[in-house]
């Protein structure tokens, strides 16, 4: 039952995700991106993972897509003409990208050795949850951890400068 | 922890099924009988004032850009605050440090003035350069 729903939500994601891309209207984009958003959300819990999946949620559909739709309404892109992508150079920038894309999905997958691959181990209890990433994280991981603030403070402070170089 | 999808995948059948069967009902009972005064964008009553799409203040971007940082740093302490207890003051040192670490990014954003919704044009370091010119 479980792979059935897996199957689903894999439909509903990339679904959803070519439904960004082929959107004329920006604002529809980013509402599909939301529904793709949430759907990896819950493939992210079906695989035990309920930390992730929250966090999924909270940080890219809440943050991250609010800072999208500010972009959209900012530059005013509702009123635009679509963008074109004609031209012999795009289309063949276009044939590249996807032949690099699928090039590295199918080295990955051979080197984890999908076709054939034992069954997983059985998760231990308690895996995926708030506790045992706190557990972690403030145990084994103090020092990356202590790294991310400073890399999420250069972050703001590199953005901001970026962003008001325009303002 | 495996979490069983058959509830979210019930809950999904039936918010769609409901939604559907609630828009097919309504379009079966109503009368249609549009006017230009009917289709107009309902805005509390008012006479509607133009499109909606008008191009946001750049301030709004400056926000939601803190935001994001905040919000990843509130992420963490949902763990943190799970296992405080077990590890007690070792964990509190060393969320207060995080924390400590991401304010000085809060005061970097308040001393710019970059969360002041009315600002002055110059930043307040160039207002006192000024000052200390004159």
């Amino acid at each position: 039952m479980n792979q059935i729903g897996f199957v689903l939500l894999s439909v509903l994601a990339v679904g959803s995700a070519l439904s960004v891309i082929l959107q004329r209207n920006p604002v529809m984009s980013a509402l599909s991106l939301v529904v793709t958003i949430f759907s990896l959300a819950l493939a992210f819990l079906s695989l035990g993972s309920s930390f992730v999946a929250v966090v999924q949620v909270i940080v890219y559909a809440g943050a991250v897509m609010v800072l999208f739709v500010f972009v959209i309404m900012l530059l005013d892109l509702g009123r635009r003409e679509p963008f074109k992508l004609t031209g012999v150079g795009r289309k063949i920038l276009g044939i590249a990208a996807v032949a690099a894309f699928l090039f590295q999905i199918s080295a990955s997958l051979s080197a984890v050795g999908v076709m054939g691959a034992r069954p997983p181990e059985p998760l231990p209890p308690g895996y995926g949850t708030a506790l045992a990433i706190g557990r972690s994280v403030f145990t084994d991981y103090v020092y990356p951890f202590e790294a991310a603030s400073v890399l999420l403070l250069a972050a703001m402070v590199g953005a901001l400068i970026l962003a008001k170089r325009r303002i | 922890m495996q979490y069983d999808l058959v509830a979210v995948l019930v809950f999904m059948v039936v918010g769609v099924a409901l939604l559907a069967f609630i828009l097919a009902l309504s379009r079966l009972l109503q009368p249609r009988d549009p006017n230009p005064a009917k289709l107009t964008t309902y805005e509390c009553g008012e006479q509607p004032v133009g499109p909606a799409w008008i191009q946001f203040n750049i301030r709004f971007y400056v926000m939601a850009l803190v935001f994001v940082i905040f919000d990843v740093e509130v992420v963490f302490l949902f763990p943190w605050a799970v296992v405080f207890q077990k590890l007690g003051l070792f964990a509190f040192v060393e969320m207060m440090v995080f924390l400590g670490i991401l304010l000085v990014g809060l005061a970097y954003v308040w001393r710019n003035g970059d969360i002041e919704w009315v600002k002055p044009l110059p930043g307040p370091a160039a207002l006192e350069d000024e000052k200390g010119a004159r």
